[in-house]
């Protein structure tokens, strides 16, 4: 039993601390920190960074432009980015369909795909939701069907999916389509990239409760695709999906989200004040501060635990549904209490202040319009990737066996 | 980075699992649990036979272990066994022994590691609800030793003890942290009265009255009044032990509750197919892997020179145990059902233990708030 990490690992850490401190722009720190939208030129910009260090697809294997790193270099890697408040990866392209590819893709797809990947020549969204698909995934209707015409091979998809991510910045979608009718649920389903600028494809944003448009629905009406952009076998697109929905998911607790977000918090319960004395000294407000953060402290080693299992040749199955569920739930408690310690400064909301550009007047304390948005945007946590109780079907059926 | 227990933990918690199983099933150890005598002197001398004592202490000392994962292995396999038997005295006395004890009073350490002394913990008193510097017995200069007069309270399995560690104050007020002194109490010294009761969670309990009790001067243990930090890391040890135990009750409670959905049935279904008691087993194994985690945070930091962060884990360790040890002790009954308020079913008992480990060495409140005072230790 040793919780400390290896010599090798300290000094990987160390190497990942010096990288950010060189290359992660501040302008960019500061915005994530700040709980500011990131624009579509920072997201690419901190892509192209890491890109040119190597660290971008991390998940992949070296043979495709991964950095070969085992599942504790990669747990230190997200961690450490958490905690410099390093942008997000968005993890489309790179951590969803790189994987994907590379299990099933043809030749000619890796070979075009993946580096274009890289290189952020395509962004990718998620087209696996529907109106009547949520946590019953295997619903899917968006249908494609099969023909060959003077124009080759191909499909014409007619749907709609929806809770597209930064669909807006899209010009690719990967999607769960139906291919066959008569077969069960799971089995007629394919995996499809689609070209967002074919005629026929609409995207239209759904803005959110916190006044943020980051998710759209988009529709598919007679949508020609090339049928070499199948990936896998025809029918068999379940697999796929369900290859990407559990693979490599060292980061689904978001500890290192949450360390970051917890060290903000006690900074300002440290500067709220209540009766002319700290939040922080509120017995009732210490008191829930001190619960999630014993919280955290477990989780840090249940994740690394989950970790250590997989180094050691386990396999990351329904455990990373237990670390999905804690870990919104104290990602989601740490927002709250931020909400809270705002108190009236909760309410004022000027929206536009979290964008770039604002030179406007400011209501209360600089991080008040952002602690009460990003409670409220947090409330996803617990329902996508699968929501909480789907992952306790999970739990039951593959770690219980009920 | 590494989470598996050494070969010779295993090998222990193997030996020591076995032995229970054979020797401590549910009807032994409920005969054991309400007997007149608290538990069996011959399960404790066979525990010390096989090494189990020896095991929480380290080479200095006489034993091969005393690290804090021997001491999460030994309680966790206890706890599986709602074991009676009074290893949490050995554990906490002998620490304090190691720490503070002269050469002849550490020569006592044989013999706890050989089963043939047992020992007690007798430091809470009536009104100290856990406040562990808040002590009311006196001890007063007499000549060259000392005599005592206060009451202690609740001790495990007092009545059977051969020697207590009781604290008391030698100076300052009632709650200070300086003035506190430890003592070396044989059970037949004069003025000291044991009355004993069963406990609701098994075992038995005493209440000590220490009515001009005369010691020599070798009845001090360590420095006469600065007794605090000794006092510290030997509850510090019992905390480990205790969450190392529930964490082995709460495991046994989930393995029953679970076999109990997988094969009770309602409705012409089991009941293991509800999705309403999925999600509340589902819930239950999350937490019991945080309680794990939490306990192996504890473990590793016992050992470690920086107070306050030992303080801390073993704090984040005892708060944790306390919540989730109630919640798994009510879940596992009411997903049980009827059966689950039974005498005759082994669940409740260790339904019961669970929520009495909360009433041992600080419960789940007390926990939280010396988690948030020694944060304000550390941040200043």
């Amino acid at each position: 039993m040793d919780l400390n990490f290896t010599t090798e690992e300290e000094a990987f850490r160390s190497e990942v601390r010096t990288f950010l401190a060189a290359k992660l722009p501040v302008r960019l720190s500061e915005k994530v920190r700040s709980g500011k939208i990131l624009a579509k030129a920072d997201m690419e910009e901190w892509h192209a960074i890491l890109n040119a260090r190597g660290w971008l697809a991390n998940h992949w294997p070296e043979q495709y432009g991964g950095p070969g790193w085992t599942a504790v270099e990669k747990f230190i890697f997200e961690h450490e980015c958490a905690l410099a408040f390093a942008p997000r990866i968005v993890p489309f392209g790179v951590n969803m369909l790189g994987p994907v590819l590379i299990k099933y893709g043809n030749e000619a797809q890796k070979k075009y795909w993946l580096p274009r990947i890289l290189n952020g020549d395509d962004w990718w969204c998620q087209g696996y939701s529907e109106p009547g698909a949520g946590s019953d995934l295997a619903a899917v209707k968006t249908s494609a069907v099969r023909g060959i015409d003077a124009q080759g091979d191909h499909y014409i998809v007619n749907g709609q999916k929806t809770w597209t991510t930064l669909g807006q910045h899209a010009n690719m979608i990967f999607c769960l389509v139906r291919t066959n009718r008569e077969a069960k649920k799971q089995e007629g389903i394919s995996f499809l990239l689609i070209d967002m600028t074919s005629p026929g494809v609409e995207v239209r944003p759904i803005i959110t409760l916190d006044g943020e448009h980051e998710v759209n629905e988009v529709f598919f009406s007679d949508v020609r695709v090339p049928a070499e952009n199948l990936v896998g076998e025809e029918d068999k697109g379940w697999t796929c999906a369900k290859y990407l929905l559990t693979y490599e998911r060292t980061n689904i607790a978001g500890v290192g989200f949450s360390v970051a977000a917890l060290e903000q918090l006690k900074g300002i319960a440290a500067t709220q004040t209540k009766n002319g004395k700290p939040l922080a000294e509120d017995p009732a407000f210490a008191a829930r501060m001190a619960r999630v953060e014993i919280d955290l402290e477990n989780m840090k080693t249940t994740n690394l635990r989950v970790i250590a299992a997989v180094a050691g040749g386990g396999v990351p199955g329904a455990e990373s549904s237990m670390l999905k569920i804690r870990g919104t739930e104290i990602r989601q408690e740490i927002s709250s209490l931020a909400r809270r310690a705002m108190g009236v400064y909760g309410r004022p909301f000027v929206e536009e202040a979290l964008h770039d550009g604002f030179e406007g007047e400011t209501f209360g304390p600089a991080y008040a319009s952002a602690a009460a948005a990003r409670y409220f945007n947090n409330r996803k946590l617990s329902i996508f990737g699968g929501s909480n109780e789907i992952q306790k079907n999970i739990i039951s059926k593959m770690i219980l066996g009920l | 980075m590494n989470f598996e227990h050494t070969e010779d933990r295993r090998m222990l918690a193997d030996s020591l699992n076995r032995f229970i199983a054979e020797q401590y099933a549910f009807d032994a150890r409920d005969r054991i649990a309400k007997s007149a005598h608290g538990f069996s002197k011959e399960i404790f001398q066979n525990f010390a036979e096989l090494g189990v004592i020896g095991a929480l202490f380290s080479e200095a000392d006489g034993g091969f272990g005393g690290g804090g994962f021997d001491i999460a292995v030994v309680f966790e396999a206890l706890g599986r066994g709602l074991v009676v038997e009074p290893l949490l005295g050995a554990v906490m006395v002998g620490e304090a022994l190691s720490a503070a004890g002269s050469d002849a009073q550490k020569q006592t350490l044989g013999d706890i590691i050989n089963g043939a002394t047992v020992v007690a913990f007798a430091h809470d008193e009536a009104d100290t609800h856990y406040e562990r510097t808040r002590v009311a017995t006196r001890a007063e200069r007499s000549g060259e030793g000392w005599v005592l007069h206060g009451a202690k309270a609740v001790v495990p399995q007092g009545e059977q003890a051969d020697l207590f560690l009781v604290s008391a104050r030698s100076s300052g007020k009632v709650d200070d942290e300086a003035g506190i002194s430890l003592f070396l109490v044989p059970a037949k010294t004069a003025g000291l009265s044991v009355r004993g009761c069963p406990a609701i969670d098994g075992g038995r309990v005493a209440e000590l009255t220490l009515d001009g009790v005369k010691l020599g001067a070798d009845g001090l243990l360590g420095t006469e009044g600065q007794s605090h930090a000794t006092l510290e890391r030997a509850i510090g040890r019992g905390v480990l032990a205790l969450c190392a135990e529930a964490l082995g009750a709460m495991e046994a409670a989930k393995a029953a509750t679970l076999d109990y959905l997988r094969t009770r049935k309602q409705f012409g279904m089991l009941i293991g197919s509800f999705q309403a008691l999925q999600h509340r087993m589902a819930d239950l194994l999350l937490e019991i892997e945080q309680a794990r985690s939490a306990v192996i945070n504890a473990a590793a930091a016992i050992d470690g020179t920086d107070r306050v962060a030992r303080e801390r884990a073993l704090s984040a360790a005892k708060f944790s145990i306390g919540r989730i040890g109630a919640l798994v002790a009510q879940e596992s009954i009411q997903m049980h059902g009827g059966i689950g308020m039974t005498w005759e079913l082994p669940l409740p008992h260790y339904a019961k233990r669970l929520v009495m480990i909360d009433h041992q060495l600080g419960d789940e409140d007390h926990h939280l708030q010396r988690y948030i005072a020694l944060g304000k230790e550390m941040s200043a």
